[in-house]
Parts: C-alpha cells; sequence; structure tokens
C-alpha cells in the first residue's frame, strides 16, 4: 500500500512538474518590456501650440471642456461623450451629442502622443480635433462666430490673459460659419477676410486650450505594467503583480500566435496607424470608408498645420507632409486603438460592432473578408481556452 | 530544435531508465503476480505523466521563431540592372519604431562615380501583412557626393519592411530593394 502511494505522489510531482507557470524567453522578455507604461517616454512639446503647456490656458481649457454652453443647445459638452469617470469614453456603441454620430466615442488616456485624431485621423493635431466636434451638427452643434462671441462674453478677460486681446466684434454675425447651416454659410460669406481671420483665431485658439488641458490626460499604471517591471528586474512579484498562468498563457499569445503585438505595440498598445481588419459595418449608419475618406478632409482643414493658425515652424508637419494619400489599403482602415484600459469600456471598435472581448478576440481568429478593401488579418486557430487566456491578458490592461 | 532534441536526449530518457532499472530490481526481489502487475502500470503511468510534464514545459518554453532563414538586409547593394551600387543607412544611425525619420540614400556608378541629380521614387511595405508603407517617404535633400536625405519613413510595426527605388539618371534607370528588419 506504501510502495502505491509512493508511485502515486511520484506520478502527481511529475504532472506538477509540466504544469508549472510557463517561462519566457528572451525575446518574449524583450517584447513584454516594450509594451510596459515606463518606456512610455516623456510627451513632447506641441510645437503647433504654443500654449499647450501653459497652466492657465490647461486650466481654461478645463473649462471649456466640461461648460454645456460650448454647444448650440446648451446641453453638451466635451465631457458630454469624453466622460471623465469613464475613461473620457461614453460606453455607447456610438456617441450621443446634440444628434446620434455613427462613430464610438475614443477615450483620452495619452490621447496627446498621437498622430492622428478621430477613428480616421481627418485631423493633424489635438487642437484642430477639439474645434471639430464644435461645428459637428450632430455633436455640440455650434457655430464659428458663436463660439467667438461666447469667449468674450463668459470667459474675455481670461481669454485675454492668455492669447492677447480679443478681436473687433462690430459687425461680426451672431451666427456664421463655414461649415454651418445654410444661413450660417451665407453670414460667414458676407464678412470680411479681416474679420473671417480674427474669428478663426479666437476659434483655433479655443482649440488650443482644450488641448492644454488634455495634455494631462495619462494613461495609469496597471497590473500588467506592475508585472513587466517585475520580469525585467527579476523581482519577486508581490500582491496583484502575480498573474495566474491564464493571464500568463494569454500575454504569450498576444505576444506570440495571435500577432497582436504586431499593432497593438508599445506602451501604448498602439502602432498609431490606420488599418483594415475587415470590421462590419452597422446598419442604417451613413456609408464609412474610413482613412480613404479622412485624407482630403485633414488636407482641406484650415486648421491643419499647413494652415496659417499653426504656431512655429512646418518642421513641425512631418505627418501631413508625408500622409500617405491614395492606396488602396486605405479603404475601411481605421486607427488602431490602445488597449490600456480597453476590458472595461465596451463596446468596441469604431462604431461599436462588438460588445465584448470575446467578440472582439472571434473576430481576429476568424479574420472574415472585408466589404470594402481588403482585410490585414489572417486566419487563426485558437481554441476557446486560448480565446478566454488572450481576454484574462487583456484585463490585466485594465485592472 | 535542436535545443528540444538535446534537451530530452539528455535529460529525459537517462532519468526514465534510470527509474525503470531500479523499479525492475525491486519487483525480482520481492514477488511476482498482480501486485508486480500494478507496479508495472503505476511505473508506466508515472513515466508517462513524467514525459508529458516535461514535453508541456519544453514546449511552453521553447521560443517561438517561425523564420529560419531571415531576408537579405544588406544595406549596400548594387541595383537590379547593376547600373548603381546603392547604400541605405538611417541618418541617426539607428532606427525607432514608430518615429518619422529621416535616412541617407548614396548612390553610386559603378566605377564608384558619385551619380548626381536622380530622381528617386520610393516605395514600398510589409509583404506578410498585406500593406504598404504607413508615409510617403521622399528625397527632400541632396547633400552631395551621391547622397540623398529621404524624409517621411516611418516603421510603425516590428517584422519585416521592403523599400524600393526607383532611381532615374544620366546613367539610365534601375531599382533596388532593401530588407529592413525590426
Amino acid at each position: 500500500m506504501r510502495r502505491l502511494f509512493c508511485s502515486l505522489a511520484l506520478a502527481m510531482a511529475a504532472i506538477l512538474a509540466g504544469c508549472g507557470k510557463p517561462d519566457f524567453s528572451d525575446a518574449e522578455k524583450q517584447t513584454i518590456a516594450s509594451l510596459a507604461l515606463n518606456t512610455l517616454p516623456a510627451l513632447k512639446p506641441d510645437t503647433t501650440n504654443r500654449f499647450a503647456d501653459m497652466p492657465a490656458a490647461a486650466a481654461l481649457g478645463s473649462t471649456l471642456f466640461f461648460d454645456v454652453g460650448m454647444s448650440h443647445d446648451g446641453t453638451v459638452s466635451c465631457s458630454t461623450c469624453h466622460k471623465i469617470d469613464r475613461q473620457f469614453q461614453d460606453d455607447l456603441p456610438q456617441a450621443v451629442g446634440v444628434g446620434r454620430t455613427n462613430r464610438r466615442t475614443m477615450p483620452l488616456a495619452g490621447v496627446a502622443r498621437d498622430p492622428w485624431f478621430f477613428w480616421d485621423g481627418r485631423r493633424d493635431s489635438l487642437w484642430a480635433q477639439a474645434l471639430t466636434p464644435l461645428e459637428n451638427p450632430l455633436e455640440q452643434a455650434g457655430n464659428r462666430t458663436a463660439y467667438a462671441h461666447y469667449m468674450k462674453a463668459r470667459f474675455g478677460e481670461r481669454y485675454e490673459r492668455i492669447f492677447g486681446p480679443l478681436p473687433d466684434f462690430s459687425g461680426i454675425p451672431p451666427n456664421a460659419s463655414p461649415l454651418g447651416s445654410e444661413a450660417e454659410k451665407a453670414a460667414w460669406n458676407a464678412m470680411s477676410d479681416t474679420q473671417r481671420d480674427a474669428i478663426n483665431r479666437v476659434y483655433a485658439n479655443i482649440g488650443k486650450a482644450i488641448a492644454a488641458f488634455e495634455r494631462s490626460i495619462e494613461p495609469a499604471p496597471t497590473r500588467f505594467d506592475r508585472f513587466a517591471l517585475n520580469l525585467s528586474t527579476g523581482a519577486e512579484p508581490k500582491g496583484d503583480a502575480i498573474f495566474s498562468r491564464e493571464e500568463i498563457l494569454g500575454l504569450k499569445l498576444f505576444i506570440g500566435k495571435a500577432n497582436c503585438v504586431t499593432c497593438h505595440n508599445g506602451p501604448r498598445f498602439t502602432d498609431n496607424g490606420f488599418h483594415n481588419t475587415g470590421v462590419p459595418p452597422v446598419a442604417n449608419l451613413p456609408p464609412d470608408r474610413g482613412r480613404v475618406d479622412a485624407v482630403a478632409q485633414v488636407e482641406a482643414d484650415p486648421f491643419n498645420c499647413f494652415g496659417a493658425y499653426r504656431d512655429g515652424d512646418a518642421s513641425a508637419c512631418g505627418e501631413l507632409r508625408f500622409m500617405v494619400k491614395d492606396a488602396p489599403e486605405l479603404v475601411r482602415a481605421y486607427k488602431t486603438p490602445s488597449l490600456r484600459g480597453a476590458a472595461t469600456r465596451p463596446p468596441y471598435m469604431h462604431a461599436g460592432q462588438f460588445s465584448s472581448l470575446d467578440e472582439v478576440v472571434a473576430h481576429y481568429a476568424k479574420a472574415a473578408p472585408s466589404v470594402e478593401g481588403t482585410s490585414e488579418v489572417h486566419p487563426l486557430e485558437l481554441s476557446d481556452r486560448e480565446r478566454a487566456e488572450l481576454v484574462a491578458f487583456l484585463k490585466t490592461l485594465a485592472e | 530544435m535542436l535545443g528540444k532534441q538535446a534537451f530530452l536526449r539528455h535529460s529525459v530518457f537517462p532519468q526514465a531508465g534510470g527509474m525503470r532499472s531500479a523499479r525492475l530490481s525491486v519487483v525480482r526481489r520481492r514477488g511476482t503476480g498482480l501486485a508486480s502487475l500494478w507496479r508495472y502500470l503505476l511505473a508506466g503511468l508515472g513515466l508517462a505523466a513524467l514525459l508529458a510534464g516535461v514535453l508541456a514545459a519544453v514546449y511552453l518554453t521553447a521560443p517561438q521563431s517561425g523564420q529560419p532563414l531571415g531576408p537579405d538586409v544588406s544595406r549596400t547593394k548594387k541595383t537590379d540592372n547593376g547600373l548603381y551600387v546603392a547604400s541605405l543607412v538611417p541618418e541617426r544611425g539607428v532606427v525607432r519604431q514608430g518615429e518619422l525619420e529621416a535616412w541617407l540614400l548614396t548612390l553610386k556608378t559603378k566605377t564608384g562615380a558619385s551619380v548626381e541629380r536622380a530622381a528617386i521614387a520610393i516605395s514600398g511595405g510589409m509583404p506578410l501583412h498585406n500593406h504598404g508603407l504607413p508615409t510617403s517617404p521622399q528625397v527632400t535633400d541632396y547633400l552631395g557626393e551621391g547622397r540623398y536625405r529621404i524624409e517621411g519613413l516611418k516603421f510603425t510595426m516590428s517584422g519585416w519592411w521592403q523599400l524600393r527605388f526607383a532611381i532615374s539618371s544620366g546613367a539610365g534607370s534601375d531599382t533596388v530593394l532593401f530588407n529592413v528588419v525590426l
């Protein structure tokens, strides 16, 4: 009987020896280290916005960000969709401002590090981005001269302390914009070039203040970062820095067989690029072709890096200057989102197509072809257990 | 693969052999019949479990490198029809993933003369990912002695990238392909 027990114990020991926590190769360790938040470089100055790092500008930007007065009907602010207690997003498949939009609200952690803005990159700076929803009839639905009048009436003194004197408002119509209703467009066209430029300058400064505030929104360390730091220093992990076997296997899949890290790379888990990954369109939304249609929009934007409202010199405009303008892979290409915090902010994709990470992983494993253009994703054999492991790992980026 | 075989040869089998001979000697001394059959069975089970465990450990820790032979990453090449010798180096010496960078392309003729006033078109992409370059790099300056500054290159991912240069000058038109592996 004792021998039987001994043999059984031996067998159990052998089984357990094979079931210990898997180890990482040197190459894997290097990749894991490259994803950790401690490798995120300091935020670079934004020379196109000379107010970017001015505290007074950030403070005014913060006021504007949360001010529902910054909308046509006084009900919508930036923070309506970019909710401060929800990673600066709104948990909805498509954002709802004054009306319902056709895109998912993007979270803002680390947004100042993006080279392109919106899912399709139709703006090339954080301050130019901030101006776009203000005039979108489905978002804040305001118009350019109304915002300028509002700045003077409500924040005139603060504005002038930061940006210098406001322009002469005599003869400036209350509602005018090159993008608004027919009446607003007509009013805009009736203004002189000098008046239009003066209003555009106030408008650009609104964006620059909001951008100065948004630069402070940065990603926070997660369980993954604590795990990665221990792995690179060889320290014994403690508390929540200990990964379960499932999480470790998920991480190995993420950087290995599942190829996630190809696009979700670096400490923000994004290559800042645009890819067609075969995400299906949403019924009843307007046609959406992604990056391919954004190229003309960013080129036409008077607030782009080549425009008159940029501070500093044009050496900061490399992304716009060397932008890919015409390539088949731009069709239905959308920005690679950061995966930090993603586990706690469904739904996923540019129009909230998937309601859970399980659905996202299943989509990438299946690699269905794109309705238009060509998906870059290749089919992948993943067992149910492997999918669960990937999801378990992704959750460590949100804890 | 070699590592795995070596590991099996040197660690698993000697251990297993050692255990088996130990068990055989116990059987010879102590008895026969059902009890010994049990022992064989258990020993077999133990061995199988040990083998499975070791194999699992080896499989899970083995580096998963799928490319035994990488592409040719030499930085100096003859162009496809032999008209030029082209050299490509990052201006700052190192390649940083995810940043717009300038590279230098140096063109010489077969006889070693600097190629001036060449028209150069740049294309490329990732052959395994079905996409081109994420930016449209351009020649922005001629620095003399056959050296051209190329700006706007950005490698957004690790992996195998290709850069193609179509070169045209008084010496004729030719192309050259460089591989960059990050």
